[in-house]
């Protein structure tokens, strides 16, 4: 019994590490879509983002510099989607599919130029990725039946990125919520015309979106290479940006939902490589794929109007064009 | 009292590529009255007035705010010039609440809580002195239009407007909501707001207006103080008296009729009954004209026949054959081969393919003809040399298939689209508004092939808002107001009479002689 207890808390441990990336790049993209900027260039800015964090963090053996490179590139790569799509108003999806494509090359080719590793950067020196952090009292509660495993294994010892993500939750709702800047933004989403009327630059307002969008994309980026890894590996990333687009539409892109939809697509992660190479009484092995598939699935379900209906930000993906012509 | 103008714009001028859509505008307007601008749809009363709200800019022209010569950028100087509009189209946020529409753009700081506060106060103030009773928690998407535009109008004062413009306010509007409207309107104008009131309804500019100003094909053609005006004067103004048309034409020798339209109503997307209960017939061998100031459900009627648009109840009769419209599902596909052939209103929307070439364009909505297909492919061979004919027989100049019709003039556009649709020889051709926007020698051209094909014995419906066209081709003249036809007449009808059957006015005479009886 106690044996199972414990196993789930290390299943939700790992839950939690697996859902930090998803969420940051899923709070991304929720800025950047309720401002009516589709992103599907999430993945690409995460991308970019570990690169920078980790062949900084290498350099300078500083994870917070390392931090701010992966903020600035993601941030870079999102201008240019903006640049794209909101100045010029292109196609905010062939932008996006741009971008990944981007930081894909990019990332392998200057990683293999700089650091002649196939790609990878060097393995970080001591400083250069974000240590894990103990809760007071962590070891002496350890023992504690029941709460002791929850505290010192599921709530302590996690790096300090994992508590700012969860923390983003609460803040992301409130600036979208309870500011100015948020009315704006979700109006902008819904009806660009009605904020251009009401004297407000539909372009500024787009463009702090998608800055807002790239820094956490940048947070998320920095997490796989400098905090979760020791470095940065060629496509790293590995489809987390798709997956945090699809709990954004899962989340109906709500904060409180993005963290529970994001939490899901990490528990199924998570269940998954516990369950690997393990055979399940009466069902035998579930293939590794299954899992990897179920978060798409269940978007695609929950699209085909099976779990309510997800209803995107009105104007999201039309680019503003006031004049005719 | 003071009496510089609360607006005067001077020489204004706007063009959207080669459209010219404001041509040297003047216009003053008092302060603390009601002004109306009237106008056809298309006329550039809204292009107009989003250029004094700075949500377009004049190409060249001054605007002159309370005596001082301003330059409006953006929405935002209109706004701090104390200038509101109430958009046509509303522009709010739907799943917004009142509050939050109201506020938006004007929300004192960065947190909301301060001025959601201030806003809800500000709210009840303006519903106690104004009447404008609104539930400032609801959500937009839950409330019926005629609050929406409440919503609008007092987005516009929370501003402290003092010159609010209300862009086509009545157009969504249930008569009911809309003389609440005007009552707001005469409270806002004894408050000392000044008010702009764009519309095309003379019964609007009658009841409420102190001065009015018509607007033509994107000129300002009279201003006039609506006590010394009539609505006749008005209806003749905006309709306009262009060069008189002359077409020479044999008597018709009307036959049995091709089509049949009975009972014919129809609803558009808003729920609206745009076309009421009207029953007409074309027979062969004549122009049949449908006459009306636009938007009095000319343009449904005529996109109904041509299969685009479903009716709610009613029948056609085409050929003996007895379609029930509010049931069927025939589309613009069906009708063409029921040999009823359509030339749109807007041609661009739907007559072209502007990126196509002419050749291709010349057999849109006719390419599943075999003539132009070899098995499962198109017989480009055949289908250019087609081309090449109509171009020759139409004068289409420049005469190359092979050009994007993109590059054609107006005129020549539109004999692209009459060419195609006259050449399959239909029984029944449905004409919209066939020389908008064609020069003069085109327009003879037009109209000569239009009395050619009544000629070869075909029927031909011609609706047009240009009364001079209707009275040069018709054999019979329908005017429709309102959804309604309220009024047939010959081809030798009076301007005048078919004027005032336009403005509604015959129409409301009767209902006055009614409700007096």
């Amino acid at each position: 019994m106690y044996e199972m207890y414990y196993t789930l808390i290390l299943i939700l441990d790992s839950t939690v590490r697996l859902s930090t990336p998803l969420l940051l790049a899923c709070l991304a993209g929720l800025y950047s879509e309720r401002a009516g900027v589709v992103d599907i260039g999430l993945e690409g800015k995460m991308l970019g983002a570990a690169f920078g964090a980790g062949a900084v963090g290498y350099l300078t053996a500083d994870a917070w510099a390392g931090l701010l490179a992966g903020i600035a590139v993601s941030v870079g790569l999102g201008l240019i989607h903006g640049f794209a799509s909101i100045t010029n108003r292109g196609n905010q999806i062939v932008s996006g599919v741009a971008i990944n494509f981007l930081a894909m090359g990019l990332t392998a080719l200057l990683g293999q130029t700089w650091f002649r590793q196939g790609g990878k950067t060097p393995a970080l020196p001591e400083g250069g990725r974000f240590r894990d952090i103990t809760f007071p009292f962590a070891e002496e509660l350890r023992d504690v039946p029941v709460i002791g495993p929850l505290y010192s294994e599921l709530l302590s010892g996690h790096n300090i990125l994992v508590y700012l993500a969860f923390l983003a939750v609460p803040l992301t709702w409130w600036v979208l919520f309870r500011t100015r800047f948020g009315l704006r933004l979700r109006a902008v989403g819904e009806n660009p015309a009605a904020v251009d009327t009401a004297g407000i630059s539909v372009t500024w307002l787009r463009y702090r979106a998608v800055i807002a969008c790239g820094v956490l994309c940048g947070f998320a980026g920095s997490y796989l290479s400098i905090a979760q890894s020791s470095g940065f590996i060629k496509d790293m990333t590995a489809g987390k940006g798709f997956i945090a687009l699809a709990a954004l539409i899962f989340a109906k892109w709500k904060p409180a939902n993005a963290m529970f939809a994001c939490l899901l697509f990490g528990f199924l992660d998570a269940v998954a490589i516990r369950l690997q190479g393990q055979s399940i009484p009466g069902i035998g092995e579930i293939p590794v794929q299954f899992f990897q598939a179920l978060p798409y699935i269940l978007t695609v379900i929950l699209l085909a109007g099976f779990i309510g209906r997800a209803i995107p930000p009105k104007a999201a993906g039309i680019p503003y064009l006031k004049e005719r012509s | 009292m003071n009496d510089t103008p609360a607006i005067k714009l001077r020489k204004i001028n706007k063009s959207f590529g080669p459209v010219h859509a404001n041509r040297d505008i003047d216009l003053v307007v008092k302060k603390g009255s009601i002004h109306g601008i009237i106008g056809e749809n298309g006329a550039g009363k809204s292009t107009l007035m989003s250029i004094l709200y700075g949500f377009y800019q004049a190409d060249t022209g001054d605007i002159i705010v309370n005596g001082n010569k301003v330059t409006i950028p953006d929405s935002k100087a209109a706004i701090t010039l104390g200038i509101g509009m109430v958009h046509q189209h509303f522009m709010l946020v739907d799943n917004f609440s009142v509050l939050e529409n109201v506020i938006l753009g004007a929300e004192d700081s960065q947190r909301l809580a301060g001025g959601i506060n201030r806003a809800r106060g500000e709210l009840r103030r303006l519903e106690e002195e104004y009447e404008l009773r609104v539930d400032p928690d609801a959500l937009i998407q839950d409330l019926p239009v005629g609050l929406q535009q409440r919503v609008e109008i007092l987005k516009a004062l929370y501003r402290s407007a003092e010159v609010l413009i209300l862009d086509e306010p009545t157009g969504v509007l249930t008569p009911a909501e809309a003389d609440h409207l005007f009552k707001i309107l005469e409270v806002l104008r004894s408050e000392g707001k000044t008010i702009l009131l764009i519309t095309h309804k003379l019964r609007e500019i009658m009841a409420i207006t102190d001065t009015v100003s018509v607007m033509r094909r994107g000129e300002m053609v009279a201003t006039r103080k609506t006590a010394e005006t009539s609505m006749e004067e008005l209806a003749e103004l905006m309709v306009g008296r262009s060069v008189l048309l002359r077409v020479d034409k044999k008597p018709a020798e009307p036959a049995a009729p091709v089509m049949e339209v009975e009972n014919l109503t129809v609803t558009d997307s808003r729920g609206v009954v745009v076309v009421k209960d009207v029953s007409f017939s074309v027979r062969a061998g004549e122009i049949v004209g449908i006459a009306g100031v636009s938007g009095n459900g000319q343009s449904e009627l005529l996109e109904t026949l041509a299969g685009i648009r479903r009716a709610t109840s009613g029948t056609l009769r085409i050929n003996g054959e007895t379609i029930d419209l509010g049931t069927s599902s025939l589309d613009a596909a069906d009708m063409r081969a029921k040999s009823m052939a359509h030339v749109p209103e807007d041609r661009h929307r739907m007559g072209l393919i502007n990126s196509f070439s002419e050749y291709e364009n010349s057999i849109l909505g006719y390419h599943r003809d075999p003539a132009y297909s070899k098995g499962p492919l198109l017989d480009l061979a055949a289908i250019r040399k087609n081309a090449v004919a109509e171009i020759e027989k139409y004068d289409i100049r420049p005469p190359n298939p092979m050009l994007r019709t993109a590059n054609f003039s107006g005129g020549n556009q539109q004999k692209i689209v009459l060419a195609r649709e006259i050449e399959r020889d239909p029984d029944v051709l449905l004409v919209g508004q066939p020389t908008r926007g064609v020069d003069i020698g085109a327009i003879e051209f037009i109209h000569k092939r239009l009395v050619e094909m009544r000629d070869a014995g075909k029927g031909v419906l011609l609706v047009s808002v240009e009364l001079d066209e209707i009275r040069a081709l018709s054999d019979r003249v329908l005017v429709m107001f309102d959804g309604k036809i309220v009024g047939e007449r010959g081809s030798d009808a009076d301007e005048g009479e078919l004027g005032l059957l336009m403005a509604g006015v015959e129409d409301e005479r009767n209902l006055l002689e009614g409700a007096a009886q």
